[in-house]
């Protein structure tokens, strides 16, 4: 009875709670999907464009050009057809607007925030269509950020997290492109040819995304969308990556001289659409995603005071993503934290969540939900995830429908499924 | 701005916000008044007008309760969200030997209860209402905050104003928390090579000033810091005469000012202690230390002793050195990048940062990273000479319109954020800015000149003013477990 009422309110908060965000899309003549949301309140725009051009890509040649993509991406504003990267970054400068780049696993992304005035706009928008359509990969330029590519990644072989980080992900995707690492090696083979033929078969219309948010109207988003694509290099559309299989159960210990041991447990978990992610995510949270309430971040952290920061998150992407916990302590309380982690995480996956903690993450998740989209940046980035994944366009109106229709046995079920022991990976950075 | 957040998860930490002056022009230029100011810029710059003309007014409000609390509302209605955010005049410039890191463990105190919400309760009613809260010490200040949908501000006030009065502190508790400080500690500086450089030499640049103790605290104080340590700190500073409570977003302002009657009206007024302003004996002579940690790459941090803005209507050199800044680093065409990382590729890595608006002491810091061959010899060399060349022929009248430019979007981009508007106006008030004298900033950097840089940058950047730290990187396998840290010499 009183669960029945409690589900009633929840609903009535659902309801009232709606995204109330309106998504349009459509697609571009040249194959490109287009995903608008208009936002008048600022004078202001931002073009964000995915390409399926991530680092998974870059497998083709058994990873003798690991970092290719990343570097690809960093080297699309170091000149274009007519303009060298000095006058690039002045007009940029001097339009007051900002590009932005990253790369994951399945995406090569370009962002650019503008103004939303014409003059502004324009100029931004046409540099843009230039760095995807006439990169022209300088010589010098090329040369430059290999070293400093190389140079980073030497640092990072240094650093406790990032080293436990890429040894985390070779273990959990073994000869999978997800699980590929850029090395000072692979990245000093890549020349100005590699480079070329990445953007050319990469960078194409009909892997692209493109997401506008802003102060234009949906005539104007489709102007600019269709001028972006239009000159895009003729690129093959998506084909499937190779099939993620398990690992197997293992123990990683890595040495290195840092005060704090660095652990990390987890295993490839779901990939983005799968009927699972609404249990994934109600449970993730009560067990690690939900802050200072979670099982995690109670037993290791308020309860016994052994680490600061310690989460479990989980990352869908075309194929499976990494589902993992992280914590760093003490180096010399590592087997204890372990200890603690296994035994919180053995448990939840015995039981599940309470009533309780079912209660407090569908609340959270759901009256929450308006703060994940009170921004252009946040729209932005929600909205180019729904794109690129290619979700349903109604994702977000649904989202505290699907969210309160979960239940503490799929929760079980899901996690059963997505998080077997035999197949998770431990690594322990520093660890006495 | 080295902010301790209290949960940040790891990921989302930025080494940046390690820094303990990096550039906050982006929060100090805010306007609360921006459609005429943005229109008459715009005319000065590229930028055309009717890039801002669609740019409306945005509203701020305040109101003093009689109890001292200040209460700043800023009315955003694009979402139906709102930030609620309490700051107190309270950081580590105020803390004294021996019990540095006070402030910042107080700030993890305040979530382990109150008569009425039990430990770890305050996080579960913020989550259970949607919200997120964290909180975060710095120098100058303390700050707690919640975002949440806009019905829950009544209940979020009635947390912070419980917690303002009535938090309970025990032993047992302390004695949990303070291992996850150190914890924090081991993880943001210990093992933090830059974090270690940036640590050590501000205790080298100041010898007398507070600013010279890490906000995090020394291993040592932490190790021997009790219950009773964070208990003096609450009854000495935690007092609605000593903050100011900000509220940015979908919200009417009148009903905001009754809410905070209605729960922080209560509280009692205390008296605050005096503070004693602690002056900085003037510095002598250059000084370098040097930092052993295991890294690859060498790391240089230089520190000059700059003027703060003191009188917002009448200085001008603090406008000019943040002008300065944002030339040599404020974009990707801006003099560092262009120069020392794509043109020269001396370095790797090269920014500049100045703070003109704090409680202490001013630094104009500039760092980097060497490139692959390079030395940090060379890299201080080429920085240094980049100053001289500003020094000896100016800058062009192009470059200083550009870094205006992005002054301007900077501020409209900001609107975008609620946090960030709530940061601006906090951020602000910690250091003495009136908020509305955010305006007057704007304005006031608007009008700096070419002229003006190039004095500034003659006047400031002496040896006798300068403090060198060189991070030594060690191989991983010839290090000891603990960083080494070499003496500073004179």
């Amino acid at each position: 009875m009183k669960k029945t009422l409690f589900g009633m309110l929840c609903l009535l908060a659902a309801t009232m709670a709606e995204a109330g965000v309106s998504i349009e899309q459509w697609m571009t003549s040249s194959g490109a999907r287009v995903y608008f949301v208009v936002s008048r309140g600022l004078p202001m725009l931002d073009v964000q464009i995915d390409f399926a051009a991530g680092s998974a890509y870059e497998a083709s040649d058994g990873g003798r050009f690991a970092g290719l993509a990343r570097l690809t991406n960093d080297l699309l504003d170091a000149g274009v057809s007519g303009l060298d990267e000095e006058q690039i970054a002045a007009r940029l400068g001097d339009i007051g607007a900002r590009l932005t780049r990253s790369i994951d696993p399945d995406r090569a992304s370009m962002g650019l925030r503008t103004l939303s005035a014409k003059a502004e706009r324009d100029a931004a928008l046409e540099l843009l269509r230039a760095m995807l359509a006439t990169p022209t990969f300088p010589a010098d330029a090329v040369g430059r950020e290999k070293a400093r590519s190389i140079a980073e990644i030497q640092e990072a072989e240094t650093r406790p997290e990032s080293i436990l980080a890429k040894r985390f992900a070779a273990a959990i995707y073994p000869g999978h492109p997800y699980g590929l690492q850029a090395t000072a090696e692979s990245v000093g083979r890549i020349g100005r040819d590699e480079l070329m033929t990445f953007w050319r078969s990469h960078y194409g219309a009909r892997r692209a995304t493109v997401t506008i948010i802003g102060d234009v109207s949906r005539a104007e988003a489709e102007i600019i969308a269709t001028r972006l694509c239009a000159a895009l290099p003729d690129a093959p559309p998506d084909a499937p990556l190779a099939t993620v299989t398990a690992p197997a159960r293992q123990t990683i210990r890595i040495a290195h001289p840092a005060s704090q041991a660095h652990i990390s447990i987890g295993l490839p978990m779901i990939r983005r659409g799968d009927a699972d992610f609404f249990p994934l995510l109600v449970g993730n949270y009560v067990l690690g995603g939900g802050g200072f309430v979670s099982r995690l971040m109670q037993e290791v952290r308020e309860k016994r005071g052994l680490a600061y920061s310690v989460y479990s998150s989980f990352s869908p992407r075309k194929l499976e993503g990494p589902f993992q916990i992280s914590l760093q302590t003490k180096r010399s309380q590592a087997a204890e934290a372990l200890q603690v982690v296994s035994a919180t995480l053995a448990q939840f996956l015995e039981q599940g969540p309470s009533m309780s903690e079912l209660r407090a993450a569908k609340q959270n998740l759901i009256d929450g939900q308006a703060l994940g989209l009170d921004s252009n940046a946040k729209l932005l980035r929600t909205v180019a995830m729904i794109g690129f994944y290619q979700l349903p366009l109604n994702y977000l109106d649904d989202f505290p429908g699907r969210v309160e229709a979960v239940t503490a046995g799929q929760v079980r079920l899901a996690f059963a499924r997505h998080v077997q022991p035999e197949h998770l990976v431990t690594a322990i950075l520093a660890g006495d | 701005m080295w902010l301790a957040a209290d949960r940040a998860p790891a990921k989302a930490y930025d080494a940046r916000l390690q820094r303990s002056h990096f550039n906050r022009s982006g929060y100090l230029l805010m306007t609360q008044r921006p459609f005429l100011s943005m229109l008459r810029l715009a005319v000065l710059l590229a930028v055309s007008q009717s890039a801002v003309a669609a740019l409306q007014p945005a509203s701020a409000f305040e109101t003093t309760l009689a109890n001292g609390l200040r209460v700043i509302v800023k009315e955003d209605h694009r979402a139906p969200t709102v930030v609620h955010m309490v700051w107190y005049r309270a950081g580590a410039i105020d803390e004294i030997d021996g019990t540095s890191g006070v402030a910042h463990v107080l700030e993890h105190m305040m979530f382990k209860g109150t008569k009425k919400v039990g430990p770890g309760q305050f996080s579960k009613r913020v989550a259970a209402v949607g919200g997120r809260d964290n909180a975060f010490t710095n120098l100058d200040y303390t700050a707690y905050f919640q975002q949440v949908p806009k019905r829950a501000l009544a209940a979020m006030m009635a947390l912070e104003a419980d917690r303002m009065a009535n938090l309970r502190l025990d032993a047992r508790e302390f004695a949990q928390e303070i291992k996850v400080v150190m914890e924090e500690r081991r993880m943001r500086t210990d093992d933090n090579p830059q974090a270690l450089v940036n640590e050590r030499l501000q205790s080298v640049a100041f010898q007398e000033h507070p600013y010279r103790r890490p906000v995090i605290g020394w291993m040592s104080d932490l190790e021997q810091m009790s219950y009773r340590d964070a208990q003096d700190w609450y009854r000495r500073w935690y007092a609605p005469n000593n903050a100011y409570v900000v509220v940015v977003g979908d919200v009417d302002h009148a009903e905001v000012f009754r809410l905070a009657e209605k729960y922080y009206g209560g509280i009692k007024r205390r008296a605050l202690p005096t503070r004693r302003a602690l002056a900085e004996p003037k510095q002598l002579g250059i000084k370098r230390l040097e930092v052993r940690a295991p890294a690859k790459l060498p790391y240089l941090m230089m520190a000059w002793k700059v003027p703060k803005l003191q009188d917002i209507r009448r200085d001008r050199e603090p406008y000019a050195l943040e002008m300065l800044s944002a030339l040599l680093d404020g974009h990707d065409a801006a003099r560092l990048s262009k120069d020392l990382v794509r043109g020269q590729k001396i370095a790797q890595s090269a920014s500049a940062g100045y703070d003109a608006t704090l409680r202490g002491e001013a630094q104009f810091i500039l760092d980097g990273q060497p490139a692959e061959g390079r030395t940090v010899a060379d890299l201080e060399a080429a920085l240094r000479a980049e100053i001289r060349r500003i020094q000896e022929e100016g800058v062009s009248a192009e470059e200083l319109a550009r870094a205006k430019t992005q002054t301007l979007a900077g501020q409209i981009y900001k609107r975008d954020s609620m946090m960030a508007q709530a940061m601006e106006i906090g951020g602000a008030e910690a250091a003495g800015v009136h908020w509305q004298d955010i305006d007057t900033m704007l304005e006031m950097t608007r009008g700096v000149t070419a002229e003006e840089v190039q004095a500034a940058a003659r006047k400031y950047f002496r040896d006798d003013a300068l403090t060198v730290a060189v991070l030594d990187p060690q191989p991983l396998d010839a290090v000891a477990a603990k960083a080494t840290v070499t003496a500073p010499s004179h």
